[in-house]
């Protein structure tokens, strides 16, 4: 995907797929040994330089998440997670002088697309034409994170200028406790569930942002996961907070090297929004997926939640789910300040022998709060593909409007698509539609391309991309791009 | 403990009672039965249900064992009739058959269950309790698929075959049209709390067609808590054709559990109807399988609950062979301080293909105080079908309300008029005429309020 884009191209690409991202990188790493005790989690926070009410969070999550059964009510089939198999902690040493990067890691972001200078932005200076108009408008702050450490954070400084404060997690707890402890676990509190619980535990960076009030931040704020060392997790921990009237566009990318072990990325967002404040979160997910025997691949078990807690506030989640061996995922909206909006548009395909169970919550606490959920699942191979989705109407929140739209589209004989939705309404005034379809692409539109000299994988490529099209497009530019060649990868060799 | 152990302790005390008054096709069941319950229990709420069975079970209700004939004179308790429809009636009043079976020249047996098991032992034993032992199939892990031949049976069902001395079957020999519908009047008549362990078995031939009108009523002389617990099994051969619907005119006092079973085979035809009027706590499980190739299905729900009132409908709908087709509609109307919960699910088995398979779930809710959760289900392992499912919950729409305001039409009129026509295509779904305007009247009466305790169409006291 790299160089001049024409349509050639991309046909060409859709011929050659394998997972792009699956190599390693070779830097010294300081990992931890394996194995998860009270005395991990004490490292982990020594490592990082905490501060006491950080480890004692962080004790607590590990009592909690010790005593609890794992999680089995998804559609998905984890086998179970060896933890003593895993270092909870692996940072690549950093050889250059204080404060800059690794050679290595800095080749490795180039080669994913990802730079760090701030003169570069995202796909600009690789992927050429396609994007030479959107260059000129978009620059983004990147945060990268390898395996448990953050390695940069762009832009830091003209963003500071305005208030805003992006970084690395484990400065944002240094620098600005405060608001850190404000904030920590307001939305995804330590006991919320098993995997939340691990990651309040043991995560050990990710990125932290707050944008001030009435600030509108003026470029994308992304953040870069890449799992590199074996034998490892990543438990990132995301926080963001939109202040009154404020306005953040946040992004999120994922990759990880082929390897035959599973890996397990137990994540959390947080985000936070005051009144009238809006905050917009993209995912573009690409861990790698597990080989087409379905060995190997990451377990991607995490928990997103917004709080909309003041009136107006607005959240909007968009993510692209092509990767992972398993996906267990539900972004959430807390509607809790009157008028406040939740939106949730997510597109997630599953080949071979990948597993997804995803979808939301929209729980609707003030009155006048509106939700709309358009889900649409792809499934191929041997996969499998669940929507789980919960509206829920408490009996205050008066003049409650949900649309829910969640198709499912098969690829193969062999695989599965699934919906479990459950509306629990407890106010009259409440106006909620819930539709589901499931079908097989449409043999006529395909007819059609093919009369029209459109290979059969091409065109079954071409009507995906127009099913997803209603999600997709809700992407920054920047990630549509990219998410659309995802799409046409992720389901290549699966018709039939 | 469980609330189910003093049943087991029951039977266990009083195995030759109940024995004595059943038959052997029925007596065989029960050690199995115990087995079952020992293992599974009763069931809980769970997954956003409100009905509890353990523990509406749990009270200590009388049961009629030793089968003492209820004080009837059938004039007197039944005036139950849909005009214009001409129906063989039959009476059960609790668990026991009032009326005498009957049996026809062409074979067709419609009556008592344990005269038939008596007298025809081969054709019970092969139907009796073959469907009921099943319920949901679990998801499983290991295959990730859900696994459709290992059931998880229900523990409400095994206490219904542990206890069950008798029903009302209704036998249809292949090729047999029926052209009168059948018709069960069933009453609940007690003076103390008790249970009735309610059985039905329709057993339909190849090639058959019958229709069969179930009427549940409730009549209690004295302040006491009456609980049905049902099992109706349904078997539809090749070809053959079955309407069987199910009204429920219970009291506020009345619990209800009830599970109907439906097995399909090619070519056959169903439509199942579950219309519950006035009912305490009721739920109510329907579980079709469609095992063979094009059979044709139609499910129908219709709820209006005010009060303090459960209902939940729990539906499975099983597409186990290719080009069948299934239809699902519910409807509730919430009011007052009512709960209401709908389950459905579909699961389209690996090689159904050409399944075509639509839910609809749409509810009404009118104060603040209910409470509607609905949980539509899409379970796909196969790629070539078409299944849908849509669920709303709502209000009348205020558009409509003014519309019909400014024409001249009361505000509260209008509002009638709206939620009658909301329920008119779950009563548009029957397939015989006159029980579709008998419902329909009945349906407009209730809204009305004038159907606490069905006067019109059931019983004199």
């Amino acid at each position: 995907m790299n160089n001049g884009q024409s349509s050639e191209d991309v046909l060409k690409d859709l011929t050659s797929s394998e997972y792009k991202y699956g190599f390693t990188t070779d830097v010294e790493t300081d990992i931890i040994p394996k194995g998860l005790n009270e005395d991990v989690v004490r490292l982990i926070s020594a490592k990082k330089q905490e501060p006491d009410w950080m480890l004692q969070f962080r004790l607590e999550a590990y009592r909690y998440w010790r005593q609890q059964p794992v999680p089995q009510w998804g559609h998905v089939k984890v086998d179970p997670i060896d933890y003593d198999n895993i270092s909870f902690y692996a940072a690549p040493r950093k050889k250059a002088a204080a404060g800059d990067v690794d050679p290595e890691i800095l080749k490795t972001f180039d080669k994913l697309g990802i730079p760090l200078h701030e003169r570069d932005m995202l796909l600009g200076k690789t992927t050429g034409t396609e994007l030479s108009a959107v260059e000129a408008s978009s620059t983004m702050a990147v945060d990268a994170i390898v395996d448990s450490a953050s390695q940069k954070t762009t832009y830091r400084d003209k963003l500071a200028e305005l208030g805003i404060i992006f970084c690395s997690f484990g400065e944002a707890v240094r620098e600005y406790p405060d608001l850190v402890r404000k904030y920590l676990g307001k939305v995804v509190p330590v006991r919320d569930n098993y995997y939340s619980a691990l990651n309040s535990a043991v995560f050990s960076d990710g990125s932290f942002v707050y944008i001030p009030k009435g600030v509108r931040c003026p470029m994308e704020l992304a953040s870069y996961f890449r799992i590199n060392s074996s034998g490892t997790g990543q438990f990132e921990r995301t926080l963001i907070i939109a202040d009154e009237e404020a306005y953040v566009s946040y992004l999120e990318g994922c990759t990880a090297p082929m390897r035959d072990e599973n890996q397990l990325h137990a994540a959390v967002v947080e985000i936070y929004v005051h009144e009238r404040a809006e905050v917009k979160y993209s995912t573009v997910q690409n861990w790698y997926p597990g080989d087409k025997f379905g060995k190997g691949g990451v377990y991607n078990l995490v928990t997103k939640r917004a709080l909309c807690a003041g009136d107006f506030s607005k959240v909007s989640w968009t993510q692209v789910e092509t990767g992972s061996a398993i996906t267990w995922k539900y972004p959430s909206c807390v509607l809790k300040g009157d008028n406040s909006q939740g939106e949730f548009y997510s597109v997630a395909v599953t080949n071979n022998y990948q597993e997804a169970d995803t979808g939301t919550k929209m729980i609707h606490i003030g009155r006048n709060t509106r939700s709309r959920i358009i889900s649409k699942g792809i499934s191929a191979g041997h996969s499998q593909n669940s929507y789980r989705g919960m509206v829920k109407v408490l009996p205050g929140a008066e003049g409650v409007r949900n649309y829910t739209q969640c198709d499912s589209l098969l690829l193969s004989k062999t695989c599965g698509a699934h919906t479990f939705p459950i509306m629990d309404i407890q106010n009259p005034t409440a106006i909620i539609e819930h539709e589901a379809t499931t079908s097989k692409i449409n043999e006529d539109q395909l007819f059609y391309c093919q009369q029209r000299g459109i290979k059969e994988e091409d065109a079954v490529s071409l009507i995906v991309g127009g099913y997803a099209k209603e999600v997709v497009q809700k992407l920054p530019m920047e990630f549509a791009v990219e998410a659309q060649k995802l799409l046409s990868l992720s389901i290549e060799n699966s018709v039939g | 403990m469980s609330s189910y152990q003093q049943y087991i302790d029951l039977f266990n005390a009083q195995r030759a009672l109940i024995d004595e008054h059943a038959a052997p096709v029925l007596n065989a069941q029960r050690e199995a039965a115990a087995e079952v319950l020992q293992r599974v229990g009763l069931s809980r709420p769970k997954d956003y249900t409100h009905v509890d069975p353990e523990a509406l079970l749990a009270a200590d209700y009388s049961l009629n064992l030793s089968r003492y004939a209820v004080p009837t004179d059938r004039s007197d308790l039944f005036t139950c009739a849909v005009p214009e429809l001409s129906t063989s009636v039959h009476y059960l009043v609790n668990e026991q058959l009032v009326s005498h079976s009957r049996e026809g020249d062409d074979g067709v047996f419609s009556g008592s269950l344990r005269e038939f098991a008596l007298r025809y032992p081969d054709i019970a034993a092969r139907y009796y309790n073959r469907l009921a032992m099943h319920d949901e199939a679990p998801y499983d892990v290991r295959t990730q698929s859900t696994n459709v031949t290992a059931h998880r049976p229900l523990g409400e069902a095994a206490l219904n075959t542990l206890l069950c001395q008798d029903g009302f079957v209704l036998y249809v020999p292949d090729g047999v049209v029926v052209e009168r519908p059948i018709q069960l009047i069933s009453l609940l008549r007690a003076v103390e709390d008790f249970m009735a362990c309610q059985r039905i078995l329709i057993i339909m031939g190849e090639g058959a067609k019958a229709s069969v009108l179930i009427c549940d009523h409730a009549s209690q002389l004295r302040d006491c808590k009456l609980l049905s617990l049902q099992v109706t099994e349904i078997f539809c051969a090749p070809y053959s054709s079955l309407d069987f619907y199910e009204l429920e005119e219970h009291h506020a006092d009345c619990r209800r559990l009830s599970s109907v079973y439906v097995e399909q085979h090619e070519g056959s035809s169903a439509a199942v109807g579950q219309y519950a009027l006035t009912a305490g706590q009721t739920r109510n499980r329907v579980f079709i399988d469609l095992l063979g190739h094009d059979a044709d299905t139609h499910l129908y729900g219709l709820c209006i609950a005010d009060r303090d009132q459960q209902v939940d409908n729990i539906t499975y709908i099983r597409h186990r062979a290719p080009k069948c087709h299934s239809d699902e509609l519910f409807k509730y109307v919430l009011d007052e301080e009512a709960r209401g919960s709908f389950v459905g699910r579909i699961l389209v088995q690996e090689g159904a293909d050409k399944t075509d398979a639509h839910q609809t779930d749409r509810n009404l809710i009118l104060t603040p105080q209910c409470h509607m959760v609905a949980r539509p289900e899409l379970e796909i392992y196969a790629d070539d079908v078409k299944c849908s499912h849509g669920a709303t919950t709502g209000q009348l729409d205020p558009v409509a309300l003014f519309y019909m305001r400014t024409r001249g039409i009361p505000e509260a009129e209008a509002r009638l008029l709206l939620m009658f026509a909301f329920m008119g295509d779950v009563i548009d779904g029957i397939r015989i005429d006159p029980l579709k305007d008998r419902l329909k009247h009945l349906v407009e009466k209730r809204f009305r309020g004038e159907l606490t305790q069905c006067r019109t169409c059931a019983i004199k006291k």
